[in-house]
């Protein structure tokens, strides 16, 4: 291909990407090193405010932004370092936790215990929508034609829900009186209560993006199975291999970039896992990195946001994120300088 | 045929009453961004009447508003504010001061409704709203219960109505975590009389009133629905409809639903009393709020002129007659009702609770509260650990937002 026609092809996205993704970055990048804070100062304000019957008025020492010339309230930047860092990761009381022998109070530091779950959360769904991706694909292949359509349309459908929703309609399920926790209750007799404590929460998130994301996995992996060489298949038949010895042998080596491939999506997808926390209103119990972020940088009545320490818990998310992908990137690598594909 | 389908919705959009109940009609386009509950619909509707008029009633506000009030020209010309939104719009200086406007126009306000800061009117509240105590009358009455005025007596009372078992959970309460929980926090430790910051912008959470709120807080929850850490005011609401609790301090806004034929079934059954005290002879543990309009500085004369006039047509007494149990006015004309009994009683009680900080440093706090108090709910981490935490949080948020050195 000529230089020509491949730059012509090639930068109108590499200039979206530099423009949506390297500038951006750069510039949380830079936010995460500084803090920028209006300039305040003291001073007496007297404020009368309404009871039912009278009015009330207390004077007192407010401290309020100075608001320069241009109508705007005058700020400073200045460059901290890693202080916002600090902030986030608050490593002094991760030592000490450490030092004292009780490593359990490192939970209680918001960043390791959004840290603790956004992991668990990663990892634990990871083989499952591997898994249940790949028997869905094997028993929709090994399903009659005349149903296929059907099949294929219905274990497609949670993948096409917003998560969001999809989230919401769990939570609306399970909570305290939600048709399922109904039903649930009158089968066992006790009271059922998921939302209130950790732990089944965190189970009905792993089974929710298990729910959602499975589907994802099972195309991908039909696509894959359509193409498993048959006269392979036929000599392990002919070898006398069981369904379990040529699934293990034949079809999953086959499918093994595609697991790969899969699982370098659902690691960057889950470990910025937000809409669970949302929909299931499970602040109290866990908290994601995003969620983290995102509480950061949301303004408090007041209309403060802690913009550095947002962008620096979004950077810690970004190097978390490299560092997962990086054994299964190695892995295709090493497979594309191996050229056996 | 296209004609008539636009004619019937211009018609439509002005609704059925369109121009009749305002007194004049308005030349100057206006817009309106507020929060959406009962109280602000009722007030955009009357405005509307006079035309030209667009509102957006989004509880999403808080953080539309600043944004929206900095542009020049500003995007909505009106604002509505309670004390505890107000602050960022005040601190940007976004919003103008009314004195003249209300010389000209405001001749039915009362002057209790007008908000001064350093004697310069900067908004005109319309209601107030604080929690009071709501609770199932034939519940207590059957149980041989006095109306709880502590909440000691709350905790005695919800442990003979859970013994007898006539609901679901005796309490509920909005500790749904965050924003509602750390809303909470606050009513129970101006109960037992603490203060949020000391002299110098420090936090004075972390002190026997904060181990006392936190106490109570968890001792209550006892009674509650054990998923009460996702309940919201709406949910408290519907658990009251549904008649699956007896009682709770929960928002005067919210009495109104209680007798709502069409998704109540306790209408008539729910009363309203003073938010319990915390302790004995205490204030009733809660905090003052008021809901107002404001007007935007970064418009023209003539706008905030046209802008003020409409606002104070959809203020008037002839809205409140309309409305009246929609919320606790302040308007000349609201006569109140039962509903309301609980609400006034609060407000009204000597000493008298104090009304929610309007500042930087408490929109900091709250924000830590939300976030660290349900750790200790929760039982991950005790009370004075979680104090400390509350306190470390603050201090980090309040010297990067640089209101502590």
């Amino acid at each position: 291909m000529k230089f020509k026609t491949f730059a012509a092809f090639v930068g109108p996205s590499v200039f979206m990407m530099i423009l949506f993704i390297a500038l951006p970055l750069v510039s949380v990048l830079i936010q995460s090193f500084q803090i920028t804070q209006p300039v305040m100062e003291r001073i007496e304000v007297e404020t009368c405010t309404p009871g039912f019957l009278t009015q009330t008025c207390v004077t007192e020492i407010k401290t309020v932004p100075i608001i320069g010339d241009d109508g705007k309230t005058v700020t400073t930047t200045e460059w901290t370092g890693f202080e916002s860092y600090r902030n986030v990761l608050q490593m002094d009381k991760f030592w000490a936790a450490i030092s004292n022998g009780t490593p359990g109070e490192i939970l209680q530091i918001d960043f390791w215990k959004a840290l603790r779950f956004t992991l668990m959360f990663t990892l634990v769904t990871l083989p499952l929508v591997i898994g249940v991706g790949l028997l869905i694909a094997l028993t929709v292949n090994n399903a009659v034609r005349a149903v296929r359509g059907p099949v294929i349309f219905i274990s497609l459908l949670p993948f096409i829900i917003t998560p969001v929703i999809g989230s919401l309609s769990i939570y609306w399920l399970f909570v305290g009186d939600g048709i399922l926790t109904s039903m649930m209750e009158r089968w066992s007799g006790q009271n059922i209560s998921m939302f209130a404590q950790a732990w089944t929460v965190e189970l009905l998130m792993y089974f929710y993006r298990v729910w959602h994301v499975a589907p994802f996995a099972f195309v991908i992996f039909y696509a894959g199975l359509q193409s498993v060489n048959m006269d392979t298949l036929e000599s392990a038949v002919i070898d006398g291999a069981s369904r379990f010895e040529r699934l293990r042998h034949v079809v999953i080596p086959h499918l093994m970039p595609l697991i790969i491939f899969i699982s370098l999506i659902h690691l960057m997808d889950c470990y910025r896992v937000f809409e669970e926390i949302v929909g299931f209103r499970a602040e109290a119990h866990v908290k994601s990195l995003q969620w983290l972020t995102y509480d950061f940088l949301r303004p408090d009545d007041a209309g403060n946001r802690a913009i550095s320490r947002a962008s620096a818990s979004a950077m810690l998310t970004m190097i978390g994120i490299v560092f997962l992908l990086i054994l299964p990137l190695r892995r295709t690598w090493r497979d594309h300088k191996g050229g056996s594909h | 045929m296209f004609k008539k389908f636009l004619l019937a919705g211009v018609v439509s959009l002005m609704g059925s009453t369109a121009f009749a109940a305002c007194s004049y009609e308005n030349e100057t386009e206006v817009k309106m961004l507020s929060a959406g509950f009962e109280a602000w619909k009722a007030v955009t509707d009357a405005m509307a009447e006079c035309g030209n008029f667009q509102a957006e009633l989004d509880q999403e506000f808080r953080t539309k508003q600043p944004a929206a009030f900095e542009a020049n020209p500003s995007l909505y010309h009106l604002g509505g504010v309670s004390n505890g939104t107000i602050t960022p719009l005040l601190n940007a200086g976004t919003i103008r001061p009314l004195d003249d406007l209300v010389e000209k126009y405001g001749q039915n306000l009362k002057p209790n409704q007008l908000i001064r800061i350093n004697g310069q009117i900067m908004a005109v509240a319309m209601m107030v709203n604080t929690q009071h105590l709501m609770y199932r009358e034939d519940v207590l009455s059957d149980l041989g219960i006095e109306t709880p005025t502590t909440w000691d007596e709350m905790l005695a009372a919800a442990a003979k109505i859970e013994e007898a078992g006539v609901v679901d959970h005796a309490l509920g309460a909005t500790l749904k975590s965050g924003w509602n929980l750390a809303q909470d926090f606050n009513n129970m430790y101006v109960g037992f009389g603490g203060e949020f910051f000391n002299e110098d912008n420090t936090t004075a959470v972390n002190g026997e009133a904060g181990m006392k709120a936190l106490e109570m807080i968890k001792a209550s929850m006892e009674y509650m629905d054990p998923e009460v850490l996702v309940s919201d005011s709406t949910y408290v609401q519907q658990q009251f409809q549904q008649g699956k609790i007896a009682m709770a301090n929960l928002w005067a806004s919210r009495a109104a639903a209680m007798n709502d034929e069409a998704e109540s079934q306790v209408v008539g059954k729910v009363k309203m009393a003073a938010a319990p005290a915390a302790m004995e002879g205490g204030i009733p543990a809660t905090t003052l709020w008021w809901d107002g309009i404001v007007v935007a500085a970064n418009i023209s004369d003539e706008e905030a002129d046209a802008a003020f006039r409409l606002a104070m047509e959809g203020i008037d007494s002839e809205t409140v007659k309309a409305n009246n149990d929609a919320a606790i006015w302040l308007i000349e004309g609201y006569e109140p009702t039962d509903l309301a009994a609980g609400a006034i009683a609060t407000a009204t009680a000597q000493p008298a609770p104090p009304a929610y900080p309007s500042t930087s440093q408490m929109g900091l706090l709250h924000t830590v509260l939300g976030n660290e108090v349900p750790a200790f709910l929760t039982g991950e981490r005790d009370a004075a650990a979680t104090l400390v935490a509350i306190e470390e949080g603050y201090t980090t948020a309040a010297k990067e937002a640089g209101v502590l050195e």
